[in-house]
């Protein structure tokens, strides 16, 4: 068995939810290739050479490719695609968008934000907002992958760096165009790959309110999530969404502040290690699921929060 | 510019669902079921483009058992035009799904297909994409804006780090997500209207589409459940218990 894995970088960094994307595919067993598309990709198809149990890494450029347009990845990966028999990318905004457009192509069914390995055919994936797990068995001869980062450890480095080689990327369609973008620019740990996450809900009132949870974050070098709430009432930008429609993490440590705990919600947090909830309303389902809950006006509990946290050390 | 909207019925979305003891799916007997949220979105999105003179018609499609009708009468009560049940008791994968809608979009030939992100039951976010690349067309899925331009649209989507705008040429297919508008409730005398408006009822056979699943559903179980924690009374507490029992600060 051959695997393709489909990196992920940004700004010349390769992202870490392919290293998990990676260890995914070791357990399908067989070679791993992984294959880097972008723009002055050098650098991050580098680092992919190195990541444990990769064979090779294909490189190729291309603008279309940087932005990573689903109409430029279809082509491209459907040139190499005889030569493997999975091929697999982290299941973030990005592959969510390519990987069904070249299984359709190939007329294979996606297995979507995988969770386990069970066999080469065989794979655990949540459905219903993480109230259930299914096991699925794939009668396609191609399988093509999606993979939940947060489920797979991150694959580190090896002794040797893998060959890359260069491939030429199939003109994309020009039906779709890359206008603009609008990243959300921040100093504090991704959120998808922190260690540490503290959420602010609808309880935090305000988007100014946020400023509290940001103190604490520094401290404490986490990332700043939040609810469905929050972000509809306009407090802070969307990707800061955790939950079945936002992003999906399982930090070592999980402070909901303010956040009732809707099965949306708790589907993209409940993995966490240890869950903190902080909530005035002691009804509230997030203490359901809390290690430690706190029943208090976070008003009053976050900025004391961080003065122990001073005491402490941090 | 005619707009299809595949709808889906699901499990309400507030509804917990229950794994069935020998594990062989989740229990949907005697549930609430609603439309998906998203398909709901995607009606929305279809039904204000035609209030601003963007769109004349608006076909929603089903595919699912009989009860998947009244999905449809949501749609209409909503503002759609027509719909299409294509009736089928099987459980239909998403490729299966964007097989069938290619059927319709070649028979209907609409410019646009809007569709929901994911269905909150499986949770695939497959479909959408499946179908453009069947019909070779673009794409804009997680679509938080969408504005028409001369014989393209220009779409906002929500993406991990923000938001990135493409402008797709038409006929394109657009995946809606949450923020890209807020579904009107249909009312009393447009739910009686959306009863004398017409469904077509059709099978897979009719469009010569193999449904057989691909991926065959060994089980379906509980995951692993969280043990019950413990409240603290300080913040203090709280900062001591998280360094010195969890070890996570």
């Amino acid at each position: 068995m051959t695997v393709l894995v489909i990196a992920e970088h940004l700004d010349g960094e390769l992202n870490e939810a392919t290293r998990a994307a990676v260890s995914a595919a070791k357990k399908l067993g067989g070679d791993i290739h992984v294959l880097v598309a972008g723009k002055d990709a050098q650098k991050v198809a580098e680092a992919a050479a190195k990541v444990d149990g990769v064979a090779k890494v294909l490189q190729t450029e291309g603008d279309a490719l940087e932005k990573k347009i689903a109409e430029a990845m279809e082509p491209l990966v459907l040139s190499i695609a005889d030569q493997y028999d999975a091929i697999l990318a982290p299941a973030t905004t990005a592959g969510k968008n390519f990987m069904p457009r070249i299984a359709a192509k190939l007329d294979v069914m996606q297995i979507s934000d995988i969770t386990s390995v069970e066999s080469e055919d065989t794979f655990i994936r949540p459905i219903y907002a993480g109230n259930a797990m299914m096991t699925v068995k794939s009668s396609d001869a191609k399988k093509v992958i999606t993979v939940r980062p947060t489920t797979f450890e991150k694959a580190g480095d090896q002794d040797s760096a893998a060959p890359i080689e260069s491939i030429d990327a199939p003109e994309a369609s020009a039906k779709s165009e890359f206008v603009s973008e609008e990243l959300s620019k921040s100093d504090r740990p991704e959120l998808a790959s922190a260690k540490i996450v503290i959420s602010g809900g609808r309880g935090m009132g305000s988007g100014e309110n946020f400023e509290i949870l940001d103190r604490v974050a520094d401290k404490l070098n986490a990332a700043v999530g939040a609810s469905r709430a929050a972000v509809d009432a306009g407090y802070v930008p969307n990707d800061y969404q955790v939950g079945q429609t936002g992003k999906v993490v399982a930090p070592e440590l999980y402070i909901a502040v303010g956040i009732s705990g809707a099965i949306q919600h708790l589907a993209g947090m409940k993995d966490s290690k240890v869950i903190v909830a902080i909530n005035k309303d002691e009804e509230a389902p997030i203490f359901q699921v809390a290690d430690y809950g706190l029943v208090a006006d976070l008003f009053n509990a976050i900025p004391e929060l961080e003065k122990e946290l001073e005491k402490v050390g941090y | 510019m005619k707009i299809l909207v595949p709808v889906k019925r699901v499990v309400d979305y507030n509804v917990k669902v229950r794994v069935k003891p020998d594990q062989s799916g989740v229990d949907l007997a005697n549930v609430k079921m609603s439309m998906n949220p998203f398909c709901e979105i995607a009606v929305e999105e279809a039904i204000r483009m035609k209030e601003k003179g963007l769109a004349e018609e608006i076909v929603v499609i089903s595919i699912g058992p009989t009860q998947a009708q009244e999905t449809i009468r949501t749609a209409l009560a909503m503002g759609a035009d027509r719909g299409i049940l294509i009736q089928t008791d099987e459980r239909v994968e998403p490729l299966a799904v964007a097989k069938l809608l290619a059927k319709v979009v070649e028979e209907e030939s609409p410019e646009l297909v809007m569709l929901g992100k994911q269905a909150i039951d499986d949770d695939s976010n497959a479909t959408g994409q499946m179908l453009a690349a069947l019909l070779g067309w673009p794409q804009a899925t997680f679509a938080s804006a969408v504005e028409k331009e001369d014989g393209s649209l220009k779409v906002t989507r929500e993406i991990d780090g923000g938001l990135q705008t493409l402008s797709v040429s038409l006929p394109a297919v657009v995946t809606s997500d949450l923020r890209l508008n807020e579904p009107r409730y249909a009312s009393l005398p447009n739910i009686m209207k959306a009863k004398r408006k017409p469904i077509d009822t059709k099978s897979p056979d009719d469009y010569g589409v193999d449904i057989s699943p691909r991926l065959e559903v060994i089980k379906v179980s509980e995951p692993p459940k969280r043990k019950g924690g413990v409240k603290v009374e300080t913040v203090a507490e709280l900062v001591d218990k998280l360094k010195n029992e969890a070890g996570v600060i």
